[in-house]
């Protein structure tokens, strides 16, 4: 017989296939250890089990315990085997393989055994196979097949745990105990793979049981990321859609539209039927997890508030008029030019956002560049990683993150900057935790406790920096100046690999008295001696990962932070290799890919500026007609302009500016002043209220495209359903259109028709003019899943860590980089500084999350403010609180915690009628103009009612959803 | 566009190079700054300002910037 080899890196010797349950985890050991399964000679890393090497060799050996998510656990009895020379039956998933063994895995006398298991098994197990919701998808049934049980014999009469009441607390799936055989898969999962540790086993021996901590689940720690459902080998724990529709029939792999995670997942279908998303084992950035949003939280794209027909009409005071494509594409057209004729070609511009897809972005700015003919062209990132892209540029060469998320298992010290990964980058987050289970360090910089500081289990913080808001560059400079002045500098690297000059003035600046801990202590409010351990445990412990997201961004001096950071970063020589590196956590699935695709208004797709004239010849080639060299206007100044009167159309391609965007009042005057306001999007959002346009999006389970997450890796969405927005009031179709082709027929309206079959043709012109982007394509994306750019000839299968030998842009350049603190100042008036954040359940503007069953979690916005804060001002839990700024007001209820600092309130944003941007102002990052969201001063007294702006908005929202023709009393708000 | 704001901005912008001790580079990075990242009407309104109120309100380094390298 045939020897059978398997290597990690000789796949092609023995494939390892993906589909496949190997029972427990891969080995990563590089020495090679053959043994004999069942007559067959196998060769695999030492380390791996049996049962794993096994299913390598072929032979399915049985087992319920186990699956190769997690470690082995040995419970079941089911895969016992028998080794010769060794006494007894020992446990496959639990027996390493070891050097020229002979094992055997089907003799009779294991067959006589798995099948007395299996017969207890059963005697314990509603016997209800034809009706139940995992017939066909269940590994008891499975192994009670393969074992060959004929026959129980022991009755169903005794003691037994039939007939529990099942816990439906969760909206998305079930728990019925009765068909639990208490094999702790779910309870691993959510140790392991999760790092919540919500369920264990309660009891001994026949009383144990699966227990979310003696509560249901809803009301338990459980976070519902699902991954316990997934590791259910039974129909203990089942997903509700499964339980309605049955078991899917065909399955398409594609990538999650919520965070920049940017998880892949597998659409399990009936028909045009979503029926579960799956978490895909091999997704490159998420390895089978995924969370509660990903997993569950997809109902909003068949939600009956999806506007599937398109609008049209002269002033926002009027009856919306539905009408087909042609017609609303034609009259959207016909405003542009009319306005342009009047006003100028400069008077329009238009926002994508980053949840489009790679085409639809690329198209877009392709429309307003080439056909609008100008750059005034913004994207969402204006509003939250803005500062990442200039700062990285600027100091690395390439405005992207240097790492894969998988790095971080090989980083000792963690250092978390104004980012909370659990909650809002929760598969990742996971990851994380997993790595400080391991024993890496962490230090978290952040005004507030998020979950990671102390609130996680098995998890602490080494150091929690609990800065006052506003301070992160004197945090930065602080910590400089340790690394600087005790000698922690990594000078060979920066020698050999950084602008020497550039360092020596970074130096002698960080090491001034005036920025030492001691001297910055006051506005940060820190201890410096803290201060100091954290910088020495971040230059000394091993490889040092920053971490860091909106927190560092949305600030006056978000550039400058994140500048310092790589400077931090380059000065200790962490960067370059696996476990270290600059990691921006983005906020949304495409916040990279819609920045890689040039929708900043100063830059061409691959972040080459408008005035390089190389560049624009390129484009003007590929796209036949002359282009502005003249930076285009981002999404403040288009608003101060509109506000002004002299911008005067938008076309707004799945943002909504009037929710998201600071200083709300004056977002809304400028709409309000447009003759043309464009919105493209799924449902009728906050600035559709303001809208003379309205075209019907597509979900991201009805179109073609691509995603670029925070790691540059570019995954595939695909199409599984037909898009609805073909739908019309008649009952009848029209063509339902993908996003990127209802822009192409925009552009032909205009007189500039895009020849495209499909999104797989945008990409190709993408390749051909992006050198970054060289090497993508749709089927190179079918063959490898996922590809992180550069994708070049250099990199034909992509780049997982960025400037390994030298820099992008060859040297590393340090910037000095000043603390100048915020003109966002408390006084006797606003004593108190508003900081906002983001949850779990929710996501973002809340448009999606807000229609699907994730409300349970997160109902409303609160704000949270520390005891001592609350009891000055009467406060109690659960109050109207009255929150101003020199913006504006809204009313929110208490929520009093020791979270957030004295002198610090903090809220959410993910409903628009909690007003938070009414209150956040129009101070700005000095190089981008990204908002300064994350600081505010206000203050917050008890109040009885809602506040004015809010009352004004619930009559103006009720308005124009009526004007829509839809009920204000069932449209989620 | 309202050339208050227009200031704020670009003093903003001053403050990040003022800690450049470079004063010549920090001039030039500024004027860099701004023919990079701002549209031409948000250059002219602050040109305009610089003419007409001799910069009245800007950064130092700011209005030296705009004098030597964007108006020239």
């Amino acid at each position: 017989m045939d020897d059978i080899k398997y290597t990690p890196s000789q796949h092609s010797v023995l494939k390892y296939d993906a589909n496949k349950d190997y029972g427990t985890p891969k080995s990563d050991s590089d020495v090679m250890v053959t043994l004999n399964i069942d007559g067959v000679d196998v060769t695999v890393p030492e380390g791996t089990s049996i049962m794993h090497a096994a299913q390598l060799g072929g032979v399915t050996v049985p087992k319920l315990c186990a699956t190769d998510s997690l470690e082995a656990f040995g419970s079941c009895r089911l895969c016992l085997v028998e080794i010769e020379g060794r006494r007894g039956y020992p446990a496959s998933c639990t027996t390493p393989v070891a050097s020229g063994i002979k094992v055997k895995t089907q003799t009779p006398k294991l067959a006589d055994v798995r099948r007395g298991v299996m017969e207890l098994y059963i005697s314990d197990h509603p016997l209800d196979c034809l009706t139940c919701a995992a017939n066909g998808d269940c590994e008891l049934q499975d192994m009670a097949g393969a074992v060959g049980l004929r026959e129980v014999r022991y009755g169903y009469e005794g003691e037994n745990h039939l007939g529990q009441a099942k816990d439906e607390s969760n909206p998305y799936f079930t728990f019925d105990a009765s068909k639990c055989i208490v094999c702790s898969r779910c309870v691993r999962a959510c140790e392991e793979t999760q790092g919540t540790f919500a369920l264990t086993i309660q009891g001994r021996g026949f009383d144990s049981k699966v227990s979310a901590g003696n509560q249901d689940f809803l009301d338990s720690e459980c976070v519902s990321c699902g991954a316990c459902v997934q590791a259910c080998p039974t129909a203990t724990l089942m997903e509700k859609t499964v339980i309605a529709a049955g078991t899917p029939e065909h399955s398409v792999t594609t990538t999650c539209a919520y965070c920049g995670v940017g998880c892949s997942f597998d659409a399990e279908m009936k028909g045009e039927e979503v029926v579960r998303m799956t978490p895909t084992k091999e997704g490159g950035a998420n390895h089978g997890h995924s969370c509660v949003k990903g997993r569950f939280a997809w109902g909003y794209a068949t939600h009956a508030d999806r506007i599937t027909t398109p609008m049209i009409r002269k002033s926002i005071h009027d009856p919306w008029q539905k009408v087909g494509w042609d017609e609303a594409i034609n009259y959207a057209a016909s405003e542009i030019q009319r306005i342009q004729a009047q006003y100028g070609k400069d008077a329009v511009g238009g926002i994508t956002s980053s949840r489009c897809t790679n085409e639809e972005v690329y198209v877009t700015q392709k429309l307003i560049r080439a056909v609008f003919g100008s750059n005034n062209v913004d994207t969402c990132a204006r509003v939250c990683h803005s500062p990442t892209g200039y700062g990285l540029k600027q100091t690395l060469g390439e405005s992207a993150g240097t790492q894969t998320f998988d790095s971080v298992m090989k980083s000792d010290v963690i250092f978390v900057m104004g980012a909370n990964p659990t909650d809002g980058h929760p598969v990742f987050g996971s990851l994380m935790k997993r790595r400080l289970r391991e024993g890496a360090k962490l230090i978290v910089a952040d005004p507030r406790a998020i979950d990671l500081v102390e609130n996680s289990p098995h998890i602490r913080a080494d150091y929690h920096l609990n800065l006052r808001p506003g301070t992160n560059v004197a945090l930065i400079s602080a910590l400089a100046h340790v690394v600087v002045t005790e000698g922690l500098v990594k000078e060979d690297f920066v020698k050999e690999r950084c602008e020497w000059d550039s360092f020596v003035a970074w130096r002698d600046f960080v090491a001034k008295p005036e920025n030492s801990p001691e001297a910055l202590a006051k506005d940060l409010g820190l201890d410096p001696q803290k201060v100091r351990e954290a910088a020495r445990l971040f230059a000394t412990g091993g490889n040092a990962a920053i971490y860091y997201g909106l927190g560092v961004t949305e600030h006056s001096q978000g550039s400058t932070t994140v500048m310092g950071i790589a400077n931090l970063a380059m000065a200790t020589g962490n960067i370059g290799r696996e476990g270290v590196g600059v990691n921006p956590l983005r906020g949304q699935n495409n916040v990279q890919g819609s920045c890689d695709m040039g929708s900043m208004p100063h830059e061409f797709p691959g972040y080459r500026h408008v005035s390089d004239d190389e560049t624009r010849a390129l484009f003007e080639a590929a796209w036949g007609v002359p282009l502005s060299a003249d930076p285009g206007l981002r999404i403040p100044n288009m608003l101060d302009l509109a506000a002004e009167g002299s911008f005067k159309a938008v076309y707004c391609v799945g943002e909504d500016i009037a929710q998201s965007d600071p200083d709300t009042q004056h977002v809304t005057h400028a709409l309000e002043n447009m003759e043309c306001v464009i919105v493209q999007d799924l449902f009728l959002n906050e600035t559709a209220k303001f809208a003379h346009v309205f075209f019907p999006g597509a979900s991201f389970l009805e179109k073609n495209g691509t995603f670029t997450n925070a790691e540059r890796r570019i995954s595939p969405v695909r199409k599984v359903m037909t898009p609805k927005n073909g739908l019309r009031e008649d009952g009848k179709h029209e063509a339902g259109l993908e996003d990127w082709e209802i822009t192409a027929k925009f552009s032909e309206a205009l007189g500039y028709p895009m020849h495209y079959n499909h999104a797989s043709d945008i990409m190709d012109e993408i390749a051909a003019l992006t050198p970054t982007f060289k090497g993508v394509s749709f089927k190179k994306l079918d063959e490898l899943g996922s590809i992180q750019w550069p994708c070049n000839d250099e990199a034909p299968t992509g780049t997982p860590t960025m400037h390994v030998e030298e820099f992008v842009r060859g040297k590393g350049k340090f910037f000095v980089t000043q603390y100048v603190p915020t003109t966002e100042r408390v006084n006797g008036k606003f004593p108190l500084i508003l900081t906002t954040g983001r949850i779990l359940s929710q996501y973002n503007v809340g448009a999606q999350t807000r229609r699907t069953e994730n409300v349970v979690w997160h109902t409303e916005d609160k704000i949270e403010i520390h005891p001592h804060d609350a009891e000055d001002r009467g406060i109690l839990e659960g109050d109207w609180v009255g929150i101003s700024s020199r913006a504006g007001q809204t009313v929110l209820r208490a929520k009093i915690t020791e979270r957030v600092q004295p002198g610090v309130v903090y809220t959410t944003f993910h409903h628009p009628e909690s007003g938070a941007n009414v209150i956040t102002t129009d101070n700005s990052d000095w190089a981008t103009n990204c908002p300064e969201y994350k600081v505010t001063a206000v203050q917050v007294t008890k109040v009885n009612q809602l506040s004015e702006w809010q009352k004004d908005y619930r009559t103006f929202s009720d308005t124009q959803i009526e004007l829509s023709g839809m009920d204000p009393q069932t449209v989620v708000s | 566009m309202e050339v208050d704001k227009l200031i704020k901005m670009a003093n903003q912008i001053g403050d990040f190079f003022e800690a450049n001790p470079d004063v010549e580079d920090a001039k030039l990075e500024i004027a860099s700054h701004l023919k990079k990242f701002w549209n031409s009407v948000m250059i002219k309104s602050l040109v305009a300002h610089v003419q007409q109120q001799q910069g009245a309100g800007l950064h130092p380094k700011v209005l030296a910037a705009i004098q030597q390298h964007i108006q020239a």
